[in-house]
């Protein structure tokens, strides 16, 4: 097998690669689009007549604090670190949520099935801001006060409090921002759940024959067969997934949680600069979400690399 | 020989409107080599599915070592850990390498330490003379190559019966041999095996009978010298001389 590898290797021609090959028809939607966007610049620089300035936005991400000397961060650097949280552990909520609900949706048993598909059915088919509208105030809002988070945090020590301050934000505001979490996280976790469902159908039958036949019990097949399968042939749509979450942690602005979307347009209310701040955190947003697609372009690789 | 380690009695099966087990009725005794053929779409693959319970027999009465096969997951546990198969199209879990895919089951149905199970790996790989492939992936392998491991997976589990479906069926022509080098080697060994196979070559030289099947139902089941020679029905007549022909 060795050998037989190595010698078509020797005689096989080297894989013809994709020549960077232009057609007429790419110069000229290349000549068009430019056209395009040089219009838009013009028309925004003289139709639209708007005084660009940024110098006003600046000190909204780090201002120096005359009292204490120091350089120290402001809404929008706050905002991000906010929405930086909700992208992390939303991400990892609505995994957990996706793999269990997911789990329910294949299920063998019928309640279980029914539990699955009803979640997803209810927050598929209702739009995502009345969603967070009615999650806060009929369901969240009841609950939250009970459990009364940040009440309990306020009396942990202070080095706890500061790892809490790094991990969820400030102690003081925890209970908005775990509430906002799972508004969040419930959301997305429907879809992730369509995810898993698709890549634990997507496993043959036959893997779950032999893992059987090996005398593996039902949860062993699942954890060790089934799982990790299902997970390897839904990388590129969960990516897809966990970076349209990270975009719709925008929406828990809605309900005064105070992430990037929220503190901008409490800045461009106080300074008047609406598309200085939009530009900014839509560069912003565009960096951790094309980040986080390259993370994933990485795994996918590496997977495919394992498999063959 | 001596008692039957496997005893089917009056087994039925129907897949919706489809019979595809006919009151069959089957002994198997232990250290016995059994080879099944017949025509596809007689039964055999389900047969022999039903007796590690991949499926579900509808009626009748089917044991294997002294454990009859019913509704009660213990005993569907203990029969699948006392019996090992082999699939047509290997099953080998593409995630894992070839020694996760023989530790995996011993470590989480058998709790061996995971120390043992390699060691036990390895000798089985050895046995099967690929050992220097473990650390590979299934996809890296050639077909024979898979079928092996496949093979040192389930003798990993200590199995004392081995069931084969079709276990060379998906081979090119220049694997079989390889493949079925092995499963002599097991025959010679003592192991109890059923085996759905059209090698009859094969058949000649480890079975000691051969079960001929036909629209679910047994027709025959002889030592192969007897059944090849002398078939009893026409049916087997029939079915032997399109197969022998080639």
């Amino acid at each position: 097998m060795h050998d037989q590898a190595a010698s078509s290797v020797s005689t096989r021609p080297a894989p013809r690669r994709r020549r960077a090959h232009w057609s007429w028809i790419d110069l000229v939607l290349l000549f068009g689009g430019a056209g395009l966007l040089a219009y838009l610049a013009w028309q925004t620089n003289t139709a639209f007549a708007y005084h660009w300035d940024w110098s006003t936005i600046w000190p909204f991400i780090v201002r120096y604090d005359a009292a204490s000397g120091r350089w120290v961060s402001n809404l929008l650097v706050d905002g991000l670190l906010t929405t930086l949280r909700l992208a992390f552990w939303g991400i990892l909520l609505a995994g957990i949520i996706g793999t269990l609900m997911g789990l329910c949706r294949t299920s063998q048993r019928l309640f279980l099935r029914m539990v699955g598909t009803s979640y997803v059915m209810l927050i598929r088919n209702i739009p995502p801001v009345v969603f967070v509208f009615v999650f806060v105030y009929f369901i969240a809002s009841q609950i939250m006060p009970t459990l009364a988070i940040g009440d309990s945090v306020a009396q942990w020590s202070s080095s706890a409090q500061f790892w809490i301050g790094i991990l969820f934000g400030t102690p003081r505001l925890i209970d908005n921002f775990v509430l906002g979490l799972i508004c969040l996280s419930v959301f997305s976790g429907a879809y992730v759940t369509e995810i898993v469902r698709a890549g634990i159908e997507s496993v043959p039958r036959a893997q779950i024959e032999a893992g059987k036949s090996l005398g593996l019990s039902r949860a062993d097949v699942t954890r060790f067969v089934v799982l990790p399968q299902a997970f390897r042939n839904v990388v590129p749509p969960m990516a897809g997934q966990f970076i349209q979450l990270i975009k719709d942690s925008s929406l828990v602005s809605l309900v005064s949680i105070q992430e990037l979307t929220f503190m901008a347009q409490d800045v461009q209310v106080s300074t008047q600069r609406v598309f200085e701040v939009f530009v900014f955190i839509a560069v912003v947003y565009f960096v951790i979400c094309f980040g986080l697609s390259r993370v994933f372009a990485a795994l996918e690789r590496r997977y495919a690399q394992a498999h063959h | 020989m001596s008692e039957a380690i496997i005893r089917l009695r009056g087994v039925n099966k129907w897949f919706g409107d489809i019979h595809v087990l006919r009151d069959v009725d089957l002994d198997v005794a232990q250290g016995e080599r059994v080879v099944i053929c017949g025509p596809s779409g007689s039964g055999k693959s389900t047969l022999i599915r039903c007796i590690n319970r991949l499926e579900e027999h509808d009626s009748g009465v089917i044991k294997v070592d002294g454990i009859e096969l019913n509704e009660d997951t213990e005993h569907i546990a203990a029969i699948r850990r006392e019996v090992g198969m082999v699939f047509q199209s290997f099953n080998l879990f593409p995630h894992l390498s070839v020694l996760e895919n023989c530790t995996l089951p011993q470590i989480r149905a058998r709790g061996t330490s995971r120390k043992d199970a390699q060691a036990k790996a390895m000798a089985y790989l050895e046995r099967v003379r690929i050992p220097e492939q473990a650390a590979k992936f299934p996809a890296q392998l050639s077909g024979g190559q898979q079928q092996r491991v496949a093979i040192a997976r389930s003798l990993c589990m200590e199995p004392k019966i081995m069931l084969f479906d079709e276990p060379t069926s998906a081979l090119d022509p220049e694997m079989i041999k390889e493949v079925l080098d092995v499963i002599v080697d097991l025959a010679q060994s003592g192991m109890t095996m059923v085996c759905v196979t059209h090698e009859m070559g094969f058949a000649k030289k480890v079975a000691d009978s051969v079960v001929f099947m036909d629209g679910g139902r047994i027709i025959e089941k002889a030592p192969p010298r007897e059944l090849f020679e002398n078939p009893q029905s026409e049916r087997t007549r029939q079915f032997l001389s399109q197969i022998l022909e080639h």
